[in-house]
């Protein structure tokens, strides 16, 4: 391309006409308007959780006397302490477990060829389409046949296995795009098939493995549907039963609380988020986006 | 006799005597005692069966004070995990004759078969696929295929509300009288096919509209001219990040009948507006608010395609003086619909079962006289949660969870065809 012209665009580009300030405004005051939309109810929760009242009516977003003592009577008069260390226990285990499941069982389906491994594969893609949610009643009359009712076993156990279909259908999409010469080579130098999964294909697939390594880890904190079916004594609770029902339950002595509550399960889990969306967008998208 | 016909049909006498006879001591053991523990467990076996097909036979009576009789679900349950352990079994008894013939023929050309440490070495290496597999398929057929067959049964059997409910009364097998029901009988053939339309609709417009906020929200963060985007995105992202159950409840709350957004209407001097509690209203608001959590995901995605397009192609565009609006409709959306196809089926599926953001809104409410067990603003899926939760019509939920499990399967059958890890697989 001649030079000049390369030149030119970029100058011309930068020259002021009252149409590209028209412009700017309308997208500057649309990028405010759609933050504020996005952030009032942010705000608003935040404002109610220091409001000194308990009830939905009389907390404002701006209180004249903000106090922290809603925070305070989480771990003083609630439950909530154990609720977040029940949650954190489920959700590490979840993850851990989910994971190894995970990437084993993709790392089989995507290395080897063996009878009945096209049948299996079927009746996976089709397990994963039936939404785990529709079998509630199952899971509670097998859990309490397995005397795992109102336990966190149970409930793990339901978790790892459910995610099972979903995540080894996207982790095999992304372990079968790792060049199998890798492992050819390493099987020559006498490697086994476990000790490839490891040093091959784990390291390779980073991405993919944090992305179910982080899904696992973020569902129980916000899952209340088979807590609600699992477990019933409110110490086994997890953080996103308790809060449900603190607001199903009565939504004006204990508003300011839920508030209160929602922000300390909310502050931690967004951040994690924010530093891992890289990974989060990925992982969602994985094999979906036509390339 | 030969070697293959003589160890086949030993094995097919006996698990694991075909084995023996072949020399393979340790091979021969397991499959000897599986057959062993299956032979010891057949009264068991018996016993669930039997349970299964006539889901018991004694009603709840009281002896000395104690109840006792047969509990319906159990005896399904039981049943239906006893089925599951005889096909593993029958399928391990075939496997063990082909074997058996196999290493037979396998002497017959005069190769000798293994010994035991060879074995073990052996079949690590050749069954490796089938090791790893095994705890993590124990664990699919417990908890994710158990309870499938068990909802799909219970579409079939009676089991409801008030005359069927164990451990006070029995449940009987009725076939497909329940399918009939939903479709013959009026109140319950309004309520699905109300709640069906409704169902479609809002995964419709859910869909439509987070998409094309999403492009939106990604085509104004993304222009050229902006500054500061990184924090802009951050912004946009949050409702993504926020756990969903938090903001969907906080939703519910800011416009409730003493929310602060009636609060903020009523001292502007309007009246208060029934946002969440009018039936056509209330359809309205679940849309709208839902795009508030929706759509972060997609400019997220969007961000990504939208930086990916050859920038030359809008550099051609200016030359031959194309209008932004004409470079968006011919370049920019073609592009971007493209690429996110699959994404769009798959987001529509997931709308379809959006359980929380209905649920959690409005409870499905306000309540529809002219439905059944359904309020106004219920999709299928929040209507299948109630008929089981409060109802206790679990004969009813099953059959609609049926035919929602099929018009989903169907869907995301379609979308997984077109899966970059679908096509590599030689399946169709």
């Amino acid at each position: 391309m001649d030079p000049k012209l390369n030149n030119q665009i970029p100058v011309t580009n930068k020259k002021f006409t009252p149409l590209k300030l028209i412009r700017m405004i309308i997208i500057y005051g649309l990028l405010i308007l759609m933050s504020i939309i996005i952030l009032a109810p942010v705000l608003w929760i935040i404002g109610s959780s220091l409001n000194p009242g308990s009830s939905l009516f009389s907390s404002t977003m701006f209180p004249k006397n903000p106090t922290f003592k809603h925070y305070i009577e989480l771990f003083t008069e609630t439950d909530y302490k154990i609720w977040y260390f029940n949650t954190l226990k489920i959700a590490t285990a979840n993850m851990i477990l989910s994971v190894i499941f995970t990437t084993l069982t993709a790392y089989v389906f995507s290395r080897f060829k063996f009878r009945g491994r096209k049948i299996t594969i079927m009746t996976i893609l089709i397990l994963q389409m039936f939404p785990a949610f529709m079998s509630m009643t199952a899971v509670y009359v097998l859990l309490f046949r397995l005397n795992l009712l109102n336990t966190h076993l149970g409930l793990i156990l339901v978790y790892a296995s459910g995610q099972i279909p979903y995540n080894t259908w996207l982790c095999k999409g992304y372990f079968e795009g790792i060049p199998s010469s890798l492992d050819e080579a390493a099987k020559i130098d006498g490697a086994s098939n476990l000790t490839i999964f490891r040093k091959i294909i784990i390291p390779l697939a980073k991405p993919i493995i944090t992305f179910v390594a982080i899904s696992n880890f973020i569902g129980p904190w916000f899952d209340f549907i088979f807590p609600q079916i699992v477990l019933r004594s409110s110490d086994k609770r997890t953080l996103a039963l308790g809060l449900f029902q603190w607001i199903q339950e009565n939504q004006n002595t204990y508003f300011t609380r839920f508030a209160a509550g929602s922000i300390l399960v909310a502050v931690p889990i967004t951040i994690l988020f924010l530093f891992l969306q890289k990974y989060i967008v990925q992982g969602l998208s994985a094999g979906a986006i036509k390339g | 006799m030969k070697n293959s016909k003589k160890s086949m049909a030993l094995s097919i006498l006996f698990m694991g005597f075909g084995q023996f006879y072949n020399k393979e001591y340790l091979k021969g053991m397991i499959y000897f005692l599986i057959e062993v523990i299956s032979i010891i467990f057949i009264p068991y076996f018996k016993k669930s069966i039997y349970g299964l097909i006539t889901l018991g036979n004694i009603p709840l009576h009281y002896v000395d004070g104690i109840a006792e009789g047969d509990h319906s679900i159990f005896l399904l349950v039981d049943g239906l995990i006893a089925t599951l352990l005889l096909t593993l079994v029958a399928i391990i008894y075939i496997i063990n004759i082909i074997d058996a013939k196999k290493i037979g023929e396998l002497r017959e050309q005069g190769k000798a078969a293994l010994t035991t440490k060879q074995f073990i070495l052996y079949v690590w290496d050749k069954y490796f696929p089938q090791f790893i597999l095994a705890i993590p398929m124990l664990f699919i057929i417990f908890f994710v295929l158990l309870p499938i067959v068990f909802t799909v049964s219970i579409a079939f059997t009676n089991y409801s509300s008030p005359n069927h409910l164990p451990p006070k009364n029995l449940v009987d097998w009725v076939g497909f009288k329940n399918f009939k029901q939903l479709f013959i009988l009026d109140i319950w053939n309004n309520t699905f096919i109300g709640v069906a339309v409704w169902t479609v609709i809002w995964a419709i417009a859910a869909t439509v509209t987070n998409y094309f906020t999403g492009l939106f929200m990604a085509l104004i963060v993304n222009w050229k001219e902006v500054k500061l985007k990184k924090l802009w995105r951050s912004i946009f992202i949050l409702p993504y990040a926020i756990p969903g159950f938090i903001s969907l409840l906080i939703m519910r709350l800011m416009f409730s009948g003493p929310g602060p957004i009636n609060n903020l209407l009523v001292s502007l001097g309007m009246d208060k507006i029934p946002w969440l509690t009018d039936p056509t209203l209330a359809k309205i608001m679940i849309v709208v608010i839902n795009i508030w959590l929706g759509s972060p995901y997609w400019m997220a995605l969007m961000s990504g395609v939208l930086t990916n397009i050859d920038k030359g192609m809008y550099e051609a565009a200016d030359i031959d003086g194309g209008s932004k609006i004409q470079q968006f409709i011919h370049i920019t959306l073609p592009i971007v619909l493209y690429q996110t196809s699959a994404l769009i089926v798959m987001t529509f599926a997931h709308n379809f079962n959006n359980f929380q953001a209905i649920y959690l809104l409005t409870d499905g409410n306000p309540v529809n006289g002219n439905y059944r067990y359904a309020g106004s603003t219920d999709i299928l899926i929040s209507w299948i949660y109630k008929l089981t939760r409060d109802q206790n019509k679990y004969h009813m939920a099953s059959v609609i969870t049926i035919i929602l499990f099929i018009f989903i399967a169907s869907i995301s059958a379609y979308s997984f065809t077109r899966t970059k890890s679908f096509k590599e697989e030689d399946m169709m």
